[in-house]
């Protein structure tokens, strides 16, 4: 890991400058970001979060409301598509690798590629369709049977409290059966970024 | 996975010809006469071809369809006998256009029979009383269903639907079931069924196992056109699955529903079908580039080459549905095919705006039976520039994403960013800068080099029905042009609306539409000139020095 870490800075680093200042030549850029000069004073994290669930659940859109505080409607993703987000926290920077996966189960193959090594896994399902809590369920065997117990941290996130009108899963299911897994539990809305940075904060401290 | 990395032997020119020889260069012509060799017409690599050598659009098909090589003897017999002069054309074309009368004829009547056509049901659409439609599915059994120009439907051996343009799959399934019973019905006699023609419609059947893909259409297109576009269809599903996994997953399970699979992916195909009737890369087989100063060009196209991996086999940065530059591996080849479905991915997808993606993908062209990694990302949020990297080495996507990074670092440094910007907000240019004022529009293609150029659709083809009737006009004179039974090399076409003008040769296609009231001898002049503005703008329009790493 820590031979990964040094090659991933560089990356995540610029990819980050990119998007707060697209204008800036990459020399100036670099000397305007605080980050480089704390770096020595307060440790850095790099913090690999997935994003696993369904299709059309709303793993992309969750994403994009964390790193950009945004919200569209967007396609289906092809393969998976790679964020990154960095966080100033008193007790250290933690740099997130967000890897949002297509729920698409032609990708499942795949899938394994990008929650290894993971930290954390964000486990999302629709509130308002009962199903995507069965296969969220799937996925977690897939987990656990990839790390153990104390090797990641994960989450059953319920997406789209903002259509609680059509909701088909009770609050209290997706609770229950995230206590009874031992896992974190949230009910989220991309749309009306109801607890996404909660979501994202409660993993990392976990 | 570095078996994966070869180069398809069918492709290749026997003489050899896939890279034009160093004397060739110096040759090339100030204006170019119809003799031109192969490598030296206006567009033509210097330094070799990016592509997979394709001679014409008949070899993109053929090594499956067998159907081209009777073909061949005929274009090669064709050939000693190319006109040498302005005269002789001239001489052709009157020729031609004696003949053509019946040509028109036969264009109207197809035409008013489809006009008929949106009157009245489709014999071939099969009625059903009661149906079962997804959500926002179109109703089957409406007139609007059965309205549409062109319906593609694919399904498994077993009769079971994989695909429909229009309309729920579900709600398809018995007439899908009458299809592959036609399929199949005349399968037991030791034949193949090929297509219906009825009723101002044309029903197209390819079989390619264990798919069976139907086209429904009543455009003005051949069966040969239609058949290719729905090969195209298939190679999309093949990148998806590869070759290797579809048949793997049917021979497991003759009864599968592929639809499980390619779920998500209804949007890609729908929108290489919407490209296909708007875009005329499909038709010309051939990729259009972004005019660009070749001094930019180059700078870009350094950069990316020196931005390299080893596992990268092609760097591709496009703008739309054009290409910016491309840099390849020595000795790979990329075919058209497959960098049409990169291009019809990017364009069908707004996910990959965002972030950074990483998906695997076949080319089926290249080889069906692998997948590569394709990096896919934005330069800039701001900027319609698209940077796809592909990768044999599914764990490479850091030191890939790194390669990005490098890119756009050795951009900047060389400062052409600026430029490339410009370049993107004309991303058309405007056939008034060739200076001849009856010509409407054009496409010309450059068959050594497998790209092609065309300005802006202008008025009169404003509308979006006028844009698609142009592009009938070309599908037609390209179906005339390359007739298996009757090839022809050179068309004049006087229409009511517009007069155009088609020339094959063996180095280029040319294909003009002009003014109604240009004259024969106007368009014919106006070939000469534009032939000649080709030539001076080449630099700019084409990819003239491809590079590798």
């Amino acid at each position: 890991m820590g031979r990964d870490l040094g090659r991933h800075e560089s990356f995540n680093e610029s990819s980050l400058l990119q998007s707060a200042k697209p204008q800036l030549p990459m020399g100036m850029a670099q000397k305007a970001t605080p980050g480089t000069s704390l770096e020595g004073i307060r440790p850095t994290y790099l913090y690999k979060v997935v994003l696993l669930g369904s299709t059309s659940v709303g793993k992309s859109s969750l994403a994009y409301r964390y790193v950009k505080n945004d919200f569209k409607e967007s396609l289906p993703t092809v393969g998976c598509s790679f964020f990154t987000q960095t966080l100033n926290l008193e007790a250290g920077t933690v740099k997130f690798e967000i890897w949002d996966t297509a729920g698409q189960e032609k990708y499942h193959s795949v899938c394994h590629l990008y929650y290894r090594g993971a930290h954390a896994a964000l486990l999302v399902y629709d509130i308002t369709n009962k199903e995507t809590l069965n296969r969220a369920k799937l996925w977690l065997r897939d987990l656990e049977k990839e790390f153990l117990p104390d090797e990641i941290v994960i989450a059953l996130v319920g997406n789209k409290t903002d259509l609680a009108a059509d909701r088909e899963v009770a609050t209290e299911e997706g609770e229950e059966f995230a206590r009874t897994k031992g896992l974190l539990f949230m009910e989220t809305s991309a749309k009306s970024n109801h607890h996404v940075n909660d979501i994202f904060m409660a993993i990392v401290s976990n | 996975m570095a078996a994966d990395v070869h180069k398809k032997k069918g492709w290749e020119v026997p003489n050899g010809s896939l890279a034009p020889g160093d004397g060739q260069h110096t040759e090339r012509s100030e204006s170019p006469t119809p003799g031109l060799a192969q490598g030296t017409e206006p567009g033509a690599g210097q330094e070799g071809a990016m592509f997979v050598h394709t001679r014409s659009y008949e070899d993109l098909t053929s090594p499956e369809d067998g159907a081209a090589a009777a073909r061949s003897p005929e274009e090669r017999r064709g050939e000693p006998a190319e006109p040498s002069s302005m005269e002789q054309i001239s001489k052709d074309f009157s020729e031609l256009s004696t003949q053509l009368t019946g040509m028109a004829l036969d264009l109207e009547e197809e035409m008013r029979q489809s006009k008929e056509g949106k009157l009245e049901p489709s014999p071939q659409t099969t009625r059903r009383d009661s149906v079962l439609s997804g959500k926002e599915e179109e109703d089957v059994t409406m007139d609007a269903w059965r309205m549409h120009r062109k319906h593609v439907f694919v399904l498994s051996e077993a009769g079971k639907p994989v695909y429909s343009r229009y309309g729920s799959e579900e709600a398809l399934s018995s007439t899908m079931g009458v299809m592959m019973a036609l399929v199949s019905f005349l399968e037991a006699e030791k034949n193949a069924i090929r297509s219906i023609h009825a009723d101002g419609y044309k029903v197209v059947f390819v079989r390619r196992s264990p798919l069976v893909l139907v086209a429904v259409a009543r455009t003005r297109q051949s069966e040969q056109e239609i058949a290719h576009e729905l090969l195209y269809i298939y190679y999309q599903i093949l990148s998806l699955l590869t070759w290797t996994q579809l048949n793997h997953i049917f021979q497991q399970k003759q009864n599968y529903d592929l639809r499980r699979l390619l779920a998500g992916s209804e949007r890609i195909t729908d929108n290489l079908l919407d490209l296909m009737a708007h875009d005329p890369s499909f038709l010309m087989g051939a990729v259009r580039c972004l005019p660009l100063a070749a001094s930019v060009r180059d700078a870009v196209s350094t950069s990316l080459q020196q931005a390299k991996a080893k596992s990268l086999v092609f760097s591709i940065l496009l703008s739309g549905n054009q290409l910016v530059s491309l840099v390849r591996k020595k000795d790979q080849f990329l075919h058209p095919i497959d960098l049409h479905l990169l291009f019809n991915l990017i364009s069908s997808s707004s996910s990959f705006r965002e972030g950074e993606a990483w998906t695997p993908i076949c080319l089926p062209k290249f080889n069906s039976s692998g997948f590569f990694h394709a990096h896919i990302s934005y330069l800039e949020q701001e900027m319609d520039l698209c940077l796809l990297l592909v990768s044999t080495d599914r764990e490479d996507f850091f030191t890939v994403s790194d390669c990005k990074r490098r890119f756009q670092e050795r951009l900047r440094r060389r400062g052409v960013h600026h430029a490339l910007q410009e370049a993107l907000r004309t991303p058309f240019y405007s056939v008034a800068q060739v200076g001849i004022p009856d010509l409407r529009h054009f496409i010309y293609k450059s068959k050594s080099s497998g790209l092609f150029t065309s300005p802006k659709i202008e008025a009169p083809y404003v509308r979006e029905e006028e844009k698609e009737r142009l592009l009938g006009l070309y599908q037609y004179l390209h179906s005339r042009a390359h007739n298996s039974s009757r090839p022809l090399k050179n068309i004049y076409f006087t229409g009511p609306r517009e007069n155009l003008l088609a020339w094959v040769t063996s180095a280029f296609e040319l294909y003009i539409c002009y003014s109604p009231l240009g004259t024969k001898a106007g368009a014919i002049s106006a070939v000469n000139k534009l032939m000649k503005w080709i030539r001076k703008e080449e630099d700019r329009l084409f990819i003239l020095t491809p590079q590798t790493y």
